[in-house]
C-alpha cells in the first residue's frame, strides 16, 4: 500500500467536516430512501432493470447502430468512438469551427473521465460548471468527494472563502445567501455561453433519445440557451426500448437522494429551435473508453448495469469515514473502484480496492443488482495474477494451513506476550503488530485447541451425527462456542464430531486474491468433511460458512476447476450455519428452552455474511426471544463491525472508527449483553468494550443458548 | 375533483410546489392576475411576466390581459425572459403519484418562460392528470416531439451541507393551476 494513500486516509478519517458530514447524511440517506420506495416492490424493480442493462450490455454494437441512425434522422450528429483524445478533438474542433469562447457544462462524469476541462481551458476556452456542487469545487480546484453531491466535505464557511477568494467579496456563510449568489454569477455565464456540454442519464436506441436528470434545473438552461448542444453519452447508458426508460427513471432519484422524481426530467430526442429561430446543432458523442470490453469480461459485464445512483457510496460504512478523494480519481466508492480498474487502468485500482470491507451492504440497496463486493474481489484476484502472490504473504498461508503448526505459533506468540496478558486478552502487542491492539485487545490463543478440546469430552451415543466445521477462531482462540455448540446438539441427541483433516476456510486466501491457495483449501476441507456419514455440515461462523456454502464453488468457478464442482456442492447442502440448525431443532420439538424465564435486555447485532450472505437475521433473534430474552435492538444493528477479517489487520485506521460507531450503538440500546453469531465480530467487539472498560458482556449466540435449554 | 388530484396535490406539496384547482378557466384567470400584481409585476425590467402560447389563452383577448397588469408580455423571447419576475406557460400532463408536469417543450419560448423566472405558474387542464409515469409514456412519446419536459416542484439543490435549498438555477416558486375547461375535453 502506497504511504500516500494511507496518509489520506487519515487525513480523511481525522477530519471532522467530512466524516460528520458524510455520518449524517448515510443515516439520513437509509431513512429517505426507504420512503422514497414505500410502495414499490424494490426487487421486482431491480430485476428488471439489471435484465434491461444486461440485455444492453450484450447488445451494445447493435444500440449504438440503432441510437445514431435514429437519432441522425432528426437532425442529430453522433460520434461514436473508444478513445477519450478523439473525443477531446471532437469537442474542441466544434469549438473552434464555431468560434466558441465560452461552454456551460451540466454534471457529466463521462466528461470528467476524459478531463475535458483541463483540454478546454489550455485551449483557451472558458468552461463553466453549472451544478453547484461541481461549481463550487472547480472554484476550489479540487476533485468531487460524492458522485451525487461534489462538496459535501465543505462547510459553508469555506464555501464562502472559496467565492471570498475566487469570485467576489463579501459573502457570507449563509446557505441561501450562498446560493442566490451562485444563481446570479451562472445566470450571466449560461446567456453568454456559445456551446452547453450535458451527460445523459439514459440513451434510447429505439428512438434516439437522451434522458438527462437533475435538480437545480441547470441542464435545461444548458440545452436551452446555447446554440450548440454536445452530450458526452458512456455507452453503458444505452438502453434498447424507450419503455426501458420507466424501471431507470423510477429507481434513479429514489436510490440516489430518496426523491420520488427529480425536479427535472429532459428527454430530447432531436435537434429544437435556439431563442434566435436557427437550429440546434446537436451533437451526441458515444464514448466507449474499454466499455465495449467490459460487456465482452463474463465477470464484469454486470458492472454495465450501473446507473451511477451512487447508493452503493452511501450506505457504505467505508465511504461515509473517507470519502471520495482517497480514491484520487473521478470514480469514487465501490462501484467507482471498478470504474476505475476499467476506464483507467487495473493498477490503478490496486491501493483503493483494498477499501472494501466486503460487507456487503451495497449489495442489499444495488438497483442494478450488481455484486460489487464480488467484483471488487475479482479485481483482487486479477490484481494477484499480475503482480505474484508477496512471499511474506505466500509464508503466512503456508503457516496458516498448516493447522498444528498454525497453533503452535499462534499459541507460542501469545505465550510470549504472557505478562502483557490479562483476563484472557492481549492488550499490547510488540513493533509491526502494535497497530492491531491500539483500538481493541486481542484473545489470547487457547491451550487446548478445540480440536483436542473435544476429545476429552464425553458425548452420549446418538444415531445422528453432525459435522462441526470449527475455523481457525473457534478452535484456536474461541474453543468454549465449539464446547458450547457440542452440549446444545447432544441435547437434541446428536453427536457432534469434529473432521480432523479440516483446515483454514480459505477466505483469507481468496480475499487477499490468491484464489489457488483458496481452493487448495477448498479441496482439504472437502475430503475432510464429506467422509463420515453426517446429515449436516455446522460452522458457528459465518465468514467459514460463506466460504463452505457459497465460495468454494465460485473458486473453483473462476479457476476453471470444474471437475472439483460436484463434491463442492455436495458439501454445500449439508453447510448450515449455528443460528439456522438449532431453530430448526426447536421447530422440531427436539430442542425445547426452559420454560417461564425473564432473563432482561439482550441486544443483538448482526454479521455481515450472515444477514447478508446466508440471510439468516430472524433466527437468533427468535432464539434468544424464546430463552426469555428481550431483544433490544440496537441502531443499525446489522451494519459491519469493523472486522473485515484481516482487513483490521491492513486498514486499522478505518477499522477503529467503524467499532467506534459499533460501541457507541450498543451502549446507548441499554441491553448488558450483546449477541452475535460471528467469532470474527466477538473478537473486535468484545476487544473494543474491554478497550473502554465496559461492562458489557460479548458473546457467541451459541455460548448465550447453551444454558437456557431444558 | 378525484383521487388522483389528491394524491397529486400531496406530491407536489411535498416537493414545495402550490398548487390551485378552478372549476372555470375565468376563475384561473383572475388567480393568476391576481397574483401577478400582488407579485408586483409591471412593466419595468426584472418584473415582467412572460407568457408563452398555450390553448388556454383561446378566448382571451391577450391585449386587454396586458392592460390589467401591465408588465405581462405575451410575444416571448430569450431577452424579456430574462428580464422578467414570472413566467406562465400550459402544461400537457400531470403525473399523480409524483406530483410532476409533463411538457412537448421544443418551441423555446415554452422552456424560456419555466427556466429564467424567479416564478413560474404553470397550468394543467384538470383532465390531463394521469396516474403514474407509465401512464404518461402511453400519452407523449419522443416520436411526437424533440424535447419533453418533466417539472417537480420547484429548482432545488443540497449541495451546500445538504441543507435543501429552493431556487438555485430555474424557478424558487412553482405555482401549479388545475382548470377544467369542458368545452376542450375533446
Amino acid at each position: 500500500m502506497e504511504t500516500k494513500f494511507r496518509e489520506s486516509i487519515k487525513q480523511a478519517v481525522h477530519n471532522p467536516n467530512l466524516t460528520g458530514a458524510l455520518g449524517r447524511f448515510s443515516e439520513a440517506y437509509r431513512i429517505s430512501r426507504q420512503k422514497a420506495y414505500e410502495g414499490y416492490d424494490f426487487e421486482a424493480l431491480r430485476t428488471r432493470i439489471a435484465e434491461r442493462k444486461s440485455h444492453a450490455a450484450s447488445h451494445l454494437d447493435e444500440l449504438a447502430d440503432l441510437f445514431t441512425k435514429n437519432a441522425e434522422t432528426r437532425g442529430t450528429k453522433v460520434f461514436r468512438t473508444n478513445d477519450p483524445a478523439k473525443v477531446r478533438e471532437y469537442i474542441l474542433n466544434l469549438a473552434r469551427e464555431n468560434g466558441v469562447k465560452s461552454v456551460v457544462k451540466s454534471k457529466s462524469m463521462a466528461s470528467e473521465e476524459i478531463h475535458l476541462n483541463k483540454h478546454l481551458e489550455l485551449a483557451g476556452i472558458e468552461v463553466g460548471e453549472t451544478d453547484l456542487g461541481e461549481w463550487i469545487i472547480q472554484l476550489a480546484g479540487q476533485t468531487p468527494s460524492h458522485m451525487v453531491m461534489p462538496a459535501i466535505h465543505m462547510t459553508k464557511e469555506e464555501v464562502a472563502t472559496v467565492f471570498n477568494e475566487q469570485v467576489e467579496k463579501g459573502q457570507n456563510p449563509d446557505i441561501p445567501k450562498l446560493v442566490k449568489f451562485a444563481r446570479g454569477k451562472m445566470r450571466a455565464k449560461f446567456l453568454n455561453a456559445e456551446m452547453g456540454i450535458t451527460g445523459a442519464n439514459i440513451a434510447v436506441a429505439e428512438t434516439g433519445t437522451l434522458v438527462i436528470v437533475t435538480n437545480e434545473g441547470n441542464a435545461r438552461l444548458v440545452t436551452t440557451l446555447p446554440p450548440i448542444h454536445v452530450a458526452i453519452v458512456g455507452l453503458e447508458k444505452l438502453m434498447e426500448k424507450f419503455d426501458d426508460v420507466v424501471p431507470v427513471l423510477t429507481a434513479l432519484p429514489k436510490s440516489a437522494t430518496g426523491q420520488l422524481l427529480t425536479s427535472y426530467v429532459s428527454m430530447i430526442s432531436g435537434s429544437v429551435p435556439n431563442t434566435d429561430g436557427t437550429e440546434k446543432q446537436l451533437h451526441i458523442i458515444l464514448m466507449d473508453n474499454r466499455r465495449t470490453e467490459m460487456s465482452q469480461d463474463p465477470k464484469f459485464k454486470q458492472a454495465m448495469q450501473c446507473i451511477r445512483c451512487a447508493s452503493c457510496l452511501n450506505v457504505c460504512p467505508v465511504f461515509r469515514l473517507v470519502g471520495g478523494h482517497v480514491f484520487g480519481k473521478v470514480y469514487t466508492g465501490g462501484i467507482g473502484t471498478i470504474l476505475t480498474a476499467w476506464f483507467d487502468a487495473l493498477k490503478a485500482s490496486d491501493d483503493i480496492q483494498s477499501l472494501c470491507i466486503q460487507c456487503g451492504n451495497c449489495t442489499e440497496v444495488c438497483p442494478g443488482k450488481i455484486d460489487i463486493p464480488g467484483l471488487i474481489l475479482e479485481l483482487r484476484r486479477r490484481l494477484a495474477v499480475e503482480k505474484g502472490q508477496p512471499l511474506l504473504q505466500k509464508a503466512i498461508f503456508s503457516v496458516v494451513n498448516n493447522r498444528r503448526l498454525f497453533h503452535s505459533m499462534l499459541r507460542a506468540a501469545s505465550l510470549m506476550q504472557k505478562p502483557l496478558q490479562k483476563d484472557g486478552f492481549i492488550r499490547h502487542l510488540p513493533f509491526f503488530l502494535s497497530e492491531m491492539t491500539e483500538f481493541r485487545s486481542v484473545p489470547a490463543i487457547a491451550e487446548t485447541p478445540l480440536r483436542d478440546a473435544l476429545k476429552k469430552i464425553q458425548q452420549p451415543a446418538c444415531k445422528e451425527k453432525i459435522a462441526f466445521y470449527a475455523g481457525c477462531l473457534i478452535d484456536f482462540a474461541y474453543p468454549e462456542m465449539g464446547e458450547a455448540l457440542v452440549k446444545i446438539l447432544n441435547k437434541a441427541g446428536i453427536e457432534v464430531i469434529f473432521p480432523e483433516g479440516q483446515t483454514c476456510c480459505g477466505a483469507p486466501a481468496r480475499y487477499s486474491g490468491a484464489y489457488e491457495v483458496a481452493a487448495q483449501n477448498a479441496n482439504d476441507n472437502i475430503e475432510a468433511l464429506l467422509t463420515d456419514n453426517v446429515t449436516y455440515v455446522v460452522s458457528a461462523c459465518p465468514t467459514c460458512t460463506v466460504a463452505l456454502k457459497h465460495e468454494f464453488i465460485s473458486t473453483f468457478e473462476s479457476l476453471g476447476q470444474t471437475n472439483a464442482l460436484p463434491r463442492a456442492r455436495e458439501l454445500a447442502d449439508k453447510v448450515i450455519d449455528f443460528s439456522s440448525l438449532v431453530k430448526k431443532l426447536v421447530d422440531e420439538g427436539r430442542l425445547k428452552f426452559k420454560e417461564g424465564q425473564q432473563l432482561g435486555k439482550i441486544t443483538y447485532h448482526d454479521s455481515c455474511h450472515l444477514k447478508r450472505t446466508l440471510h439468516v437475521s430472524q433466527q437468533p433473534r427468535d432464539l434468544l426471544t424464546r430463552a426469555g430474552y428481550e431483544v433490544a435492538e440496537m441502531y443499525e444493528a446489522d451494519m459491519c463491525c469493523g472486522m473485515g477479517g484481516s482487513y483490521s489487520l491492513k486498514l486499522p485506521e478505518i477499522s477503529a472508527p467503524i467499532l467506534e460507531r459499533k460501541l457507541t450503538n450498543i451502549k446507548n440500546s441499554g441491553a448488558l449483553i450483546a449477541v452475535m453469531d460471528c467469532p470474527g465480530c466477538v473478537m473486535q467487539i468484545r476487544g473494543g468494550l474491554d478497550h473502554h472498560k465496559s461492562t458489557i458482556k460479548v458473546e457467541h449466540t451459541v455460548q448465550r443458548l447453551a444454558d437456557e435449554l431444558g | 375533483m378525484n383521487a388522483d388530484f389528491d394524491s397529486f396535490k400531496l406530491r407536489a406539496e411535498a416537493v414545495s410546489a402550490e398548487v390551485h384547482h378552478f372549476p372555470r378557466k375565468n376563475e384561473a384567470l383572475d388567480f393568476i392576475l391576481h397574483y401577478l400584481h400582488d407579485a408586483g409585476v409591471s412593466d419595468t425590467p426584472q418584473a415582467y411576466a412572460v407568457w408563452a402560447p398555450c390553448p388556454f389563452l383561446d378566448g382571451f383577448d391577450q391585449k386587454q390581459l396586458s392592460a390589467t397588469v401591465p408588465g405581462v408580455i405575451f410575444d416571448v423571447n430569450r431577452e424579456v425572459s430574462a428580464l422578467a419576475k414570472v413566467g406562465i406557460s400550459q402544461l400537457d400532463w400531470a403525473i399523480a403519484n409524483t406530483g410532476t408536469l409533463v411538457q412537448d417543450a421544443a418551441p423555446v419560448d415554452q422552456r424560456l418562460v419555466s427556466t429564467l423566472p424567479l416564478i413560474h405558474i404553470a397550468l394543467i387542464r384538470g383532465d390531463r392528470l394521469v396516474p403514474d409515469l407509465p401512464s404518461v409514456l402511453t400519452k407523449i412519446r419522443p416520436e411526437q416531439t424533440n424535447y419533453i419536459s418533466f417539472i417537480t416542484g420547484p429548482s432545488r439543490t443540497a449541495d451546500i451541507e445538504r441543507v435543501l435549498t429552493i431556487g438555485v438555477h430555474g424557478p424558487e416558486k412553482l405555482i401549479i393551476v388545475f382548470f377544467d375547461d369542458p368545452e376542450s375535453v375533446n
